[in-house]
């Protein structure tokens, strides 16, 4: 029943895609000045549409209807409320159907909002929008299709694999797609503006606010994501450099640096086809994430299970996108020559654009390497965490520093008043860093300079922010994304240095000690669960340089449905460290491996990179303040 | 003339990518055992058990139909499927493939002692590594071949009842 609503639903969708094509095409030839209320109406179904289409796979899963195989696959009649919904997009064709949801919202809105700009590019943008929608589509419905019948019908479903089940995991999907898919929108309108040569000034204007959309939901997405890898994986770190994280954080380069050269395109007119490259380059990275994520061409802890079909399809699609682009920006690319003053604003905004090619390049290169060396050579390799930790981190001093001094450069052509200023913030930078490292007791001069970096950065945003407070300019935004950027990596750069990590193995009852710590086994019990048995450990910490005692409970947990072993880290956050303990079972034994961490600041990670991404909404509030 | 080469240069560069992307999505990954079903097995060698021998694909051939499974004695869920073996055992036109994965010899005698050997020929793979070949993530894990050494089946897990009738069909067929 749920299962030929959907189809019915998808298939309708099909058909409004192609008739708003169609639409859109008879409505560039005809002369008049607005696009014909025929074709909002058509968007507004289409959206609807797709909505109550989710919304009808939300509630197979809700009230287990496990006569459609993936909710048979994915869900468990005693699972979780909350889990059963997460569940819709816990697995490849239900996160397929939301990748078309936003698709076809963002058409819809892009259409509504942007009024005041010329007929033909908007419906340009449409037109492609549209396209995009029915190749995802049509790979849904003929490949993918999220509401395929299952015969005889099962009792009772498979379950959803229990790591999957996690707060942080159920909210990351979507703000992740929001983020990505949403960059859909200006791919289409940078092709509808080569296309209609609708450049300049302008253009930026009408997809600037969609690249702050996509760039702040991404930032959360990808917090979403590593936090959820911090408590759920029990590695005890926040990023894994593996493929799927390099999957999302390469289109976060790209939009970062697309969302600074649209400022220069906006205020100067300069670098029209350089922001159309980062357009394309953005959406272009998004769906390659979604190809080496989906097709199983790479081995990773959350590729979902693969099938090839799907992805020979994502790469015939991804072909014709990157091929259609490119030939159709060198038929319209120009040279154009401009004179940048190398001391103005415009050449720093360039430099970080040079940055974040830099550091897309590098983690493109470290995800894909395997694929090369392994088809090329037949060898097999894995690129890891030491590859992007030696070519990444130097470079981000330099990054940082060209961060701090950028901002305060002026358009066109600077005078360096303030030098002065910059030396001494990084004196004081200095002096602060020497004082960490002697309250801390630690040494290594790379790290050294990162936090001396990452403190200049946070003293310059600082005095930036008091002069705007002076002068009431409205750069507030900038300048916290800028701050919280510098307190992240000063935060990230003070756990990397200050972290204590200790592997050993104990019996119940045992104690050990080290430096100002002792673990002691104090217990160890069985509980039932709603879905799963729980082996659970006591563990007093003690620290004897605070007489301060804490209690910690990992657990290793067992699922019935599917089953599965996994083993829960207990996690004591406090505002200055975090106590980490993951526990596993030894075989034929009676000790337990224990691995004990002390990580100083993880939460001011996590509420850094909020604050980046709040920066984003902020400025997305002031324009649309401006504009109405 | 320049704006040409650069974008030949860019375009060949992506013809480039995507092919090695393309052949690479054909190529098949050992790790991904969802495709086994329908591939032959080739290169087995594994060393026996107890004799001082290797045992290669001719064991294979022995019988019509061949279970390789794969256990140990420190894995629990081996003991839980251990009576379907038992009986699978009877089966004529079937033979058992025991490949003993990183267990230490003493415990692997002691669990045949006391659970019974359903094992035509046992194989011994201390370090595991072996076992990688066969697409084997951890254990139990079980597959059915047949005389051509194409596989049939891959189960992950234990030997359920279900799976015993659906073996037990094949066999007999």
């Amino acid at each position: 029943m749920l299962s030929n609503i959907g189809n019915t639903l998808l298939f309708l969708n099909i058909l409004l895609g192609i008739s708003i094509i169609y639409l859109s095409l008879q409505n560039l030839k005809n002369s008049k000045i607005l696009i014909s209320k025929k074709i909002y109406h058509i968007c507004l179904f289409q959206s609807t549409f797709i909505l109550i289409c989710f919304f009808t796979l939300v509630s197979a899963f809700i009230i287990s209807d496990f006569s459609i195989i993936n909710v048979y696959e994915n869900s468990h009649s005693l699972k979780p409320f909350f889990y059963k919904f997460s569940g819709t997009w816990g697995n490849h064709e239900g996160s397929l159907l939301l990748w078309v949801i936003i698709l076809t919202i963002f058409s819809f809105l892009f259409l509504l909002y942007n009024k005041h700009h010329p007929k033909n590019y908007r419906i340009y943008s449409l037109i492609i929008q549209n396209v995009l929608i029915l190749g995802f589509l049509f790979f849904l419905f003929f490949n993918s299709n999220p509401f395929s019948k299952v015969l005889p019908i099962p009792k009772e479903g498979l379950g959803l694999n229990p790591i999957l089940q996690d707060p942080a995991l159920a909210i990351h999907p979507p703000l992740l797609y929001i983020g990505f898919v949403g960059s859909s929108i200006y791919f289409s309108a940078a092709i509808a503006s080569l296309l209609t040569n609708y450049s300049g000034k302008l253009f930026a204007q009408s997809i600037k606010n969609w690249v702050l959309i996509s760039w702040s939901f991404q930032t959360l997405g990808i917090l979403a994501g590593s936090v959820w890898a911090y408590y759920e994986l029990g590695w005890g770190g926040f990023w894994f450099w593996d493929p799927v994280e390099n999957a999302s954080l390469l289109p976060w380069f790209a939009m970062s640096a697309l969302l600074h050269s649209l400022i220069v395109l906006e205020k100067r007119n300069l670098l029209y086809f350089w922001v159309i490259v980062l357009c394309l380059l953005t959406f272009i990275l998004s769906v390659t994430g979604t190809f080496l994520v989906r097709s199983g061409i790479l081995n990773s802890v959350h590729t979902f299970a693969n099938d090839p079909s799907r992805g020979v399809y994502i790469l015939v699609f991804l072909s014709l996108m990157i091929f259609a682009s490119v030939l159709l920006f060198f038929n319209k690319f120009k040279n154009t020559s401009y004179n940048l003053n190398s001391n103005s604003k415009e050449t720093f905004i360039l430099i970080n654009n040079w940055f974040m090619i830099f550091y897309l390049i590098t983690v493109l290169l470290g995800t894909v390497y395997p694929i090369f060396t392994e088809v090329l050579t037949d060898h097999k390799v894995s690129v890891g965490p030491p590859f992007y930790n030696t070519v990444i981190i130097p470079i981000v001093i330099l990054f940082l520093l060209f961060m701090s001094v950028g901002p305060q450069i002026q358009w066109i052509k600077n005078k360096f008043y303030n030098l002065n200023l910059f030396f001494k913030i990084l004196i004081g930078s200095i002096f602060i860093n020497f004082s960490i490292v002697y309250l801390f007791k630690g040494y290594s001069l790379l790290s050294n300079f990162i936090i001396i970096s990452a403190v200049f950065l946070v003293i310059s945003s600082l005095v930036d922010l008091y002069k705007s407070y002076k002068k009431i300019k409205e750069n507030y935004s900038r300048i916290l994304s800028h701050l919280s950027f510098g307190f992240l990596i000063l935060f990230i750069g003070l756990n990397y240095n200050f972290s204590i990590e200790k592997d050993f193995n104990l019996k119940l009852g045992e104690k050990k000690n080290f430096e100002n710590y002792s673990v002691e086994f104090k217990d160890l019990r069985l509980e039932d669960f709603k879905n799963y048995k729980a082996v659970i450990g006591e563990f007093k910490i003690y620290n004897s340089e605070k007489n301060l005692n804490q209690f910690l409970y990992p657990e290793i947990r067992i699922y019935e449905n599917p089953s599965t072993i996994t083993y829960e880290a207990s996690i004591r956050s406090g505002i200055l460290k975090d106590y980490y303990i993951t526990m596993s079972n030894i075989d034929r034994s009676d000790y337990y491996n224990i691995k004990f961490q002390k990580k100083p600041f993880m939460i001011w990670i996590w509420i850094s990179v909020i604050f980046i991404s709040l920066g984003g909404f902020l400025r997305l509030y002031q324009n649309a303040k401006k504009d109405y | 003339m320049q704006k040409k080469i650069i974008k030949s240069t860019i375009i060949l560069f992506i013809i480039f990518i995507i092919g090695v992307f393309f052949i690479g999505l054909n190529k098949n990954s050992i790790y991904d055992t969802k495709n086994l079903v329908g591939q032959k097995i080739a290169n087995v060698q594994l060393e026996h058990f107890s004799e001082n021998r290797i045992i290669t694909e001719v064991d294979l051939k022995k019988n019509n139909f061949t279970l390789i499974n794969f256990w140990s004695s420190w894995c629990s869920p081996c003991r839980k499927e251990h009576p379907m073996l038992l009986k699978l055992n009877k089966e004529k036109n079937l033979q058992l493939l025991g490949v003993n994965f990183k267990d230490k010899k003493i415990n692997a005698l002691k669990f045949l002692r006391d659970l019974g050997d359903p094992y035509n020929v046992l194989a011994r793979d201390e370090l595991g590594k072996h076992s990688i070949n066969f697409g084997i993530y951890g254990i139990p894990e079980s597959i059915l071949i047949n005389k051509d050494l194409v596989i049939i089946k891959k189960f992950i897990g234990p030997i359920s009842q279900d799976d015993y009738r659906y073996i037990k069909n094949i066999v007999r067929k």
